[in-house]
């Protein structure tokens, strides 16, 4: 049996900062998963991280958080990783959210002033400062609000440069590894079963994403946690003509929706690569892989109205994912005293990106017994707003 | 007109099969990208082409010119040509819905159709597999495919001197267009060695029925005929390892290579070319299968049956995508994937004959793990994104991942316009360790690159 401190589930972009934050903590720690790293979630998104669709509240302040780490992180990664190690990709880029309709202006205006009262940078700009932000936007602008504090990574290298940051500082990894079941002792979870035999810790992480639910399952814990399906068109390459990340004004409705059915939502950036990236779908089918026409159509419908000139522009490829849904939108963070030694590190949808290091900044604070920066009980798993999915 | 049968692909495959579902009473659809039928295989100018250049460019050319007069005269099959299967919706149990854009692809105004078909027939072919070797990026290296549709579709050679190389027996026809368009072939080099090439083709002759032996060994012995009246030097166990000149190729190095393509050291030799045509054999077009949701088979081909139905209900596949076999193999395959299709059994034994070939020819040709020592780190495996061997080994040392994806996003092969199709295989076989996701190279929802504008317009009426 190989025995660490802490086993983490799940070699995406959260099991990756997790991993890191607790190996600089001294943590021994091992990272399974069933697959290949970066090769779920973390390697089908955009790369946001953002706070211009989060309203006040936990969510905001742990993206708030997850802001300065990633700053720093982006700071100190090429000199620990060197430069072999491929670019991470961090640009400060800022988000500039559009609406093009009177409704969606006063509702975007409406949002940015609470957002503003939580300390949020959300600056509203004429449609004249709007153009100059982006020459090539559609000139009808009934509202923008321009937020400087939007970034961007590219979350596949991000993930992998968490996870070699973790081994650096004594972490391991086990791809192609699957958890069977849990080792419980003494009413504690003191290790995992697997393809590749058993796992000793004193602490297991659940941070699957969508499947967080099935390995929570495993250990005979109910865990909130559905797939949420996205899509993602990129084009060819071309010279930069999107420079900030744009969005329009529904992208937060669509967020924060309940619906199980087809959503769609512009998202439209350039890459480091020159592509231009359009997003995004949000639809609840389970794990429906396929990616259909109508879908990729919409995107196109949405993103035109944004930018005009994308009609010439050819798209080459689609892909999609699933994002880790929790009815109530906040990601489940902590320690779950269901079964003490099982902690979970799911959840955040499509801003896992984002707020992975914030995440695993508390999972470092709680574990060493630590006051976090902020506030963890929001994300309990035994909040309120989680109790009938959570019990019974 | 409702639509019993729809064919993707006019190649021998497609045309077999719309010929076989007509035959059956279907009513059809055949769909193909290129402006004129018959694929690659049947390839010509636009304007059709000469008897002399005919005679010696095509084979098979009755059997192509009676499939499309059948084909063209009957108003139960609608031909549209020019029209690119861009998306299909996957659906549960029943073939899946197709999305073409219809018109030339650089004009404004393509039609958008959309088919929802009882019974669908993928023949979408195979594109070529080149090996990477130092060099191969230089103007003048083309694929043999690429120097073959020169000379059948613009009557154009390559180059004036020029060196076949690669591994299969299409190199001797792609030799034999390259003369009959005016161009000296400076030599033919294939990898496998004669031992293996007659461990492949010999044992068991039994097996094969004389008819079909003499008919292979008619038309390979055709182009040897040709090859060797113009004294076209023919060596075996040999390959390219690189290419050199520096705005264009102006020579290469060509050495023996050991049985699992291990270069010989001391061998090489210099040859003066201005062109070099390489192929080392082809890759199932699987992108429409796959968004489908037909299984495929370890080597990357569509299941299929004996009579050719997919893992899909509704869904028949023939020519190359089921294996890449040569045109007979896929004109029975299409006959039979047609006849199913419409509802009727049969065609299963005229294939298994064919097959047999076809299995003969992958012992005798297929590629070895040797050429990997042809790549130095300097050299580019991905050419749209220009990423080399050495940065490929240096992203999967400093990341230690065993995905595919995550390799590809970290190193950017396979992201560029043409999507891995080039560069895939080749960055799966380069990897220390199979990867923990196989295939993901091959899957590309998006079958060919689209404008947004062209397929932001709201949905069009369905054809049921």
């Amino acid at each position: 049996m190989e025995s660490s401190d802490v086993v983490i589930v799940g070699a995406g972009i959260v099991g990756a900062a997790v991993a890191r934050r607790l190996a600089l903590g001294g943590f021994r720690v091992t990272v399974l998963d069933r697959g290949a790293s970066a090769g779920g979630t973390s390697s089908s998104g955009e790369g946001n991280l953002l706070v211009s669709d989060k309203g006040p509240g936990a969510e905001l302040d742990l993206a708030v958080l997850s802001g300065r780490r990633w700053a720093e992180f982006a700071a100190e990664l090429p000199a620990e990783l060197g430069p072999g190690f491929p670019d991470i990709e961090f640009e400060a880029k800022g988000g500039l959210v559009v609406a093009t309709t009177a409704t969606g202006a006063d509702a975007l205006l409406a949002f940015a002033d609470t957002q503003r009262s939580a300390g949020v940078d959300a600056r509203p700009v004429t449609a004249a400062e709007a153009a100059e932000l982006e020459p090539d936007l559609t000139p009808r602008v009934a509202a923008a609000v321009f937020y400087p504090d939007d970034a961007q990574v590219q979350p596949s290298v991000a993930t992998e440069a968490l996870l070699a940051s973790a081994r650096r500082h004594g972490a391991r990894l086990r791809q192609g590894v699957t958890v069977l079941g849990g080792v419980v002792s003494g009413g504690r979870l003191v290790g995992v079963d697997t393809t590749a035999g058993r796992f000793g810790a004193e602490h297991t992480v659940v941070a699957a994403g969508p499947w967080s639910a099935e390995v929570a399952g495993n250990f005979g814990v109910r865990l909130p946690v559905l797939p949420r399906r996205g899509t993602v068109v990129v084009t060819t390459r071309m010279p930069r003509r999107i420079r900030h990340k744009v969005y329009d004004a529904d992208y937060v409705g669509a967020v924060e929706s309940e619906l199980a059915a087809l959503q769609t939502s512009s998202v439209v950036e350039s890459t480091a690569a020159g592509t231009v990236l359009i997003g995004s779908s949000r639809e609840r089918r389970g794990f429906d892989e396929r990616i259909e026409a109508a879908v990729v159509g919409e995107l196109a419908a949405k993103a035109l109205i944004l930018f005009p000139f994308l009609a010439d522009v050819p798209v080459m490829r689609a892909y999609g994912g699933f994002r880790p849904f929790v009815p109530d939108h906040l990601p489940v963070i902590g320690p779950d005293p269901r079964l003490p030694g099982l902690w979970h590190a799911t959840g955040h949808e499509g801003a896992g990106i984002g707020l992975s290091v914030g995440t695993a900044e508390l999972i470092g604070a709680l574990m060493t017994g630590v006051e976090p920066e902020i506030p963890a009980a929001p994300f309990a798993v035994t909040r309120e707003s989680l109790r009938k999915v959570t019990t019974g | 007109m409702s639509v019993d049968v729809l064919v993707i692909g006019a190649g021998p495959a497609g045309l077999a099969a719309a010929r076989a579902a007509r035959r059956a009473g279907a009513r059809v659809v055949l769909l193909d990208s290129s402006d004129v039928l018959g694929g690659q295989f049947w390839r010509q100018p636009l304007a059709g082409g000469s008897d002399a250049d005919i005679r010696a460019l095509q084979h098979k050319w009755d059997r192509f010119v009676a499939l499309r007069r059948v084909l063209t005269d009957d108003p139960d099959c609608e031909i549209v040509t020019g029209a690119q299967v861009w998306a299909v919706d996957r659906r549960d149990d029943a073939p899946p819905v197709v999305h073409a854009l219809v018109g030339p692809a650089d004009g404004g105004d393509r039609r958008r159709r959309v088919f929802v078909p009882r019974a669908l027939v993928l023949a979408t072919g195979a594109h070529e597999r080149t090996l990477p070797f130092p060099g191969w990026d230089l103007p003048g290296v083309y694929t043999a495919g690429a120097a073959q549709a020169m000379a059948k579709g613009e009557g154009v050679a390559v180059g004036k001197r020029v060196l076949v190389a690669g591994t299969g027996p299409f190199l001797l026809p792609v030799a034999a267009s390259l003369l009959h368009v005016g161009a000296t072939v400076v030599g033919v080099v294939e990898a496998s060695s004669w031992r293996r090439i007659a461990r492949g083709w010999v044992p068991r002759p039994h097996e094969l029925r004389p008819k079909d032996l003499m008919s292979k060994s008619a038309e390979l012995g055709g182009y040897v005929r040709a090859l060797a009246a113009r004294r076209v030097p023919y060596r075996t166990g040999a390959a390219v390892l690189a290419a050199h000149g520096d705005s264009r190729v102006t020579a290469v190095t060509v050495a023996r290579i050991a049985d699992d393509w291990t270069p010989r050291q001391g061998t090489e030799q210099r040859v003066e070319a201005d062109a070099v045509c390489v192929s080392h054999g082809f890759v199932p077009r699987t992108e429409i299968a796959i968004s489908a949701g037909c299984a495929l088979a370890a080597d990357g081909s569509v299941r299929v049956d004996e009579e050719q139905r997919t893992s899909v209900p509704g869904v028949y596949a023939a020519g190359e995508i089921t294996g890449i076999g040569g045109a007979d193999l896929a004109l029975a395959e299409g006959e039979a994937a047609g006849r199913a299709a419409a509802g009727r059994a049969g065609g299963a034994a005229e294939v298994a004959r064919h097959r047999a070939f076809a299995d003969r020819m992958h012992s005798a040709h297929g590629i070895r793990p040797g050429w990997k020592a042809w790549v130095g780190d300097d050299t580019i495996v991905c050419r749209c994104e220009e990423v080399t061997a050495g940065q490929l080994r240096t992203v999967l040392a400093a990341t230690e991942t065993r995905g595919l994806r995550s390799l590809k996003l970290s190193s950017r092969a396979g992201l560029g316009i043409c999507q891995g199709r080039i560069c895939g295989r080749n960055v799966e076989d380069l990897l220390p360790d199979a990867p923990l996701d196989p295939g993901r190279t091959a899957n590309r929802p998006i079958v060919v690159p689209v404008r947004l504008g062209e397929i932001a317009a709201p949905p069009v009426e369905r054809e049921v």
